[in-house]
């Protein structure tokens, strides 16, 4: 019985997988070039997803109570993510802003 | 409480990722895409956070610390960076994304194979995972490891190649570009050697050895991946790898089971690759072409032919009382970042009754979009950018054309259909009458193609620094 549980929930990550591939291509069709760099930056920042990751895997590793080369493996990870998820955020909003032509910061 | 109503909530970020990637595509509701995919992204990490269970450890601590040290460096840095430095923030932010979920994989291997080393009879035992877990987990940490470490490393070296050199105690070394076609079968035979070690971690999960191999060899890869490709084609580079980090962040969502993981990286995976192809099709090239072949810039030829350079009041008196001009600006307005002198010299002719336009290549600069952001810093409005194929038509008519530190985009041998610059579009700056370049030499470009423009009769050349240039350019508009 587990296994076969297993192999469903399996199943529907991949569909999730799979669609969601479909759903990126379908997402993005004619885009002006004003625009190339901030989509890429933006995109960038939501791959910072893996934050999530990092977040749990930071938690059990440490939970463990011998917090061993996995936990700071993960810990670290935790800083690169949350570097790539703000720092890519701020960026995409700066070159917005500047391209809206409203006041921009300098 | 119930985990269903985290799901709702890891549901909701999803949408919220979805929308704002889909409003990113489009100018006027650009800010408002970038605001939903940051808000999708708190919510995540709420949501992540509120179900954890910190025990009796103070983990809490640890992540916030964690959590406030990544943000105040990513905001440090998104805040300070100058906006000709964008193209090398975004690749830099990209290796870190991807390094991120490598990490988390490598993370997840070290804690299996220390967990499965402790005795039975302890409480935090668990065996090593069989069968199809076994499979799912091996091969989604191998992947995941793959490409992330290959997207750090490539991301670093784009960076640097962006940046055209990295100094290294006090010296300044240029990144090379080197690729001979044999480069290629390496790199096949890398990937084979990776998907091997994945098969063998499998068959012998508690060895690390094998998880080290595919780390160095992931790293390497990278590096050979980024190296032969040039300058111009740098910014596909960066869009490609982007769609891996996105694509690494969606193995890493298998690695926890997450969905929210798979979906926002498959998706951004997905995305990136059809805007690298809209890159690619901006340059006509192939993606294969860009990715595999070697371009330009080894084999530079050598200038034999020479051009008395123009000085500035001449420049100024020959625009002085022109009906039409056009400003195609490039590479070169980024580094001296005169984007300010140039709007100083297109509202004077304004004054004067001129009409001013900017034609704005796809690929000016080192990043689509490049110019668009400089110019909009100096305050010039949206409406007066141009898109190539628009202007083009225009040239005709234009009775300046100044060309502020560009060369391959304005480049006649283009439309030869001869050489690396073949078939690329350009802006077609040798149909206007007067065409004006200001550039610090005769040098070639990035493609290495001499420029016939530069040698017209009609052609009149500002030797010098942008800056420089266009700040006595405008003084002496003012004295006419």
């Amino acid at each position: 019985m587990e296994d076969i549980e297993g192999a469903s929930i399996l199943i529907v990550l991949i569909t999730v997988f799979i669609l969601a591939i479909f759903l990126g291509f379908e997402l993005i069709t004619k885009v002006p070039p004003t625009l190339h760099t901030p989509l890429m930056s933006g995109a960038n920042a939501i791959s910072g997803i893996t934050i999530v990751g990092a977040l749990i895997f930071s938690n059990t590793d440490f939970n463990d109570g011998d917090p061993g080369f996995a936990a700071w493996l993960a810990f670290f990870a935790l800083i690169l993510a949350t570097i790539n998820v703000v720092g890519g955020f701020a960026v995409t909003n700066r070159m917005l802003n500047m391209i809206a032509g409203k006041r921009g910061r300098k | 409480m119930d985990s269903a109503i985290w799901d709702i909530g890891y549901l909701i970020a999803s949408i919220l990722f979805i929308l704002g990637l889909k409003k990113l595509g489009h100018p006027r509701t650009a800010p408002t895409g970038n605001l939903y995919g940051a808000m999708g992204m708190l919510l995540a990490v709420v949501v992540t956070i509120a179900q954890m269970d910190f025990g009796l450890t103070n983990n809490f601590i640890l992540i916030g610390a964690g959590l406030a040290i990544g943000g105040v460096i990513g905001y440090v840095m998104a805040v300070r960076v100058q906006m000709t430095g964008m193209p090398e923030m975004v690749a830099l932010f990209n290796g870190f994304g991807g390094a991120a979920s490598a990490l988390v994989a490598a993370s997840e291997v070290f804690r299996r194979i220390k967990l499965s080393e402790l005795s039975e009879e302890d409480p935090l035992f668990i065996p090593l995972p069989e069968d199809l877990d076994l499979y799912v987990a091996w091969i989604a940490i191998g992947l995941s490891a793959l490409v992330g470490w290959m997207t750090l490393t490539g991301s670093l070296l784009a960076m640097m190649k962006l940046k055209g050199g990295v100094e290294i105690f006090g010296t300044w070394y240029r990144t090379p570009t080197w690729g001979p076609e044999w480069l290629n079968y390496v790199k096949g035979l890398f990937l084979i050697g990776i998907v091997g070690l994945i098969y063998m971690s499998i068959k012998e999960p508690g060895n690390q050895d094998y998880v080290i191999g595919i780390i160095a060899l992931s790293c390497i890869l990278g590096i050979m991946f980024v190296l032969p490709i040039g300058g111009a084609d740098m910014p596909v580079v960066v869009s490609l790898l982007n769609s891996l980090s996105g694509i690494a962040a969606a193995f890493t969502g298998f690695i926890i089971g997450n969905n929210v993981l798979i979906i926002a990286g498959s998706m951004v995976g997905a995305a990136g690759l059809i805007l690298t192809n809209i890159m690619c099709k901006a340059m006509n090239r192939q993606l294969i072409d860009v990715l595999f072949k070697s371009f330009g810039g080894s084999d530079k030829e050598q200038v034999t032919r020479t051009k008395v350079g123009s000085d500035p009041e001449e420049v100024a008196m020959i625009c002085d009382g022109i009906s039409k001009c056009v400003i195609i600006p490039g590479y070169g307005m980024a580094v001296s970042q005169c984007q300010h002198q140039v709007r100083e010299f297109a509202d004077i002719l304004e004054a004067n009754g001129c009409e001013v336009k900017y034609g704005i290549h796809p690929v000016a600069g080192r990043m689509p979009g490049h110019m668009n952001v400089l110019l909009a810093e100096a305050s010039v409005p949206y409406e007066k950018l141009i898109e190539m194929d628009d202007i083009n038509s225009e040239m005709a008519e234009c009775d300046v054309a100044l060309v502020v530190g560009a060369n391959d985009t304005v480049n006649p041998a283009a439309r030869s259909g001869e050489g690396p610059l073949a078939g690329m579009p350009i802006i077609n700056a040798d149909k206007a009458r007067v065409v004006v370049m200001v550039k610090r030499s005769l040098s070639v470009g990035y493609a290495g193609v001499d420029n016939d423009l530069f040698y017209e009769d009609k052609t009149m050349m500002l030797f010098g620094d942008g800056k420089k240039m266009m700040t006595e350019l405008v003084s002496s508009m003012k004295e006419i």
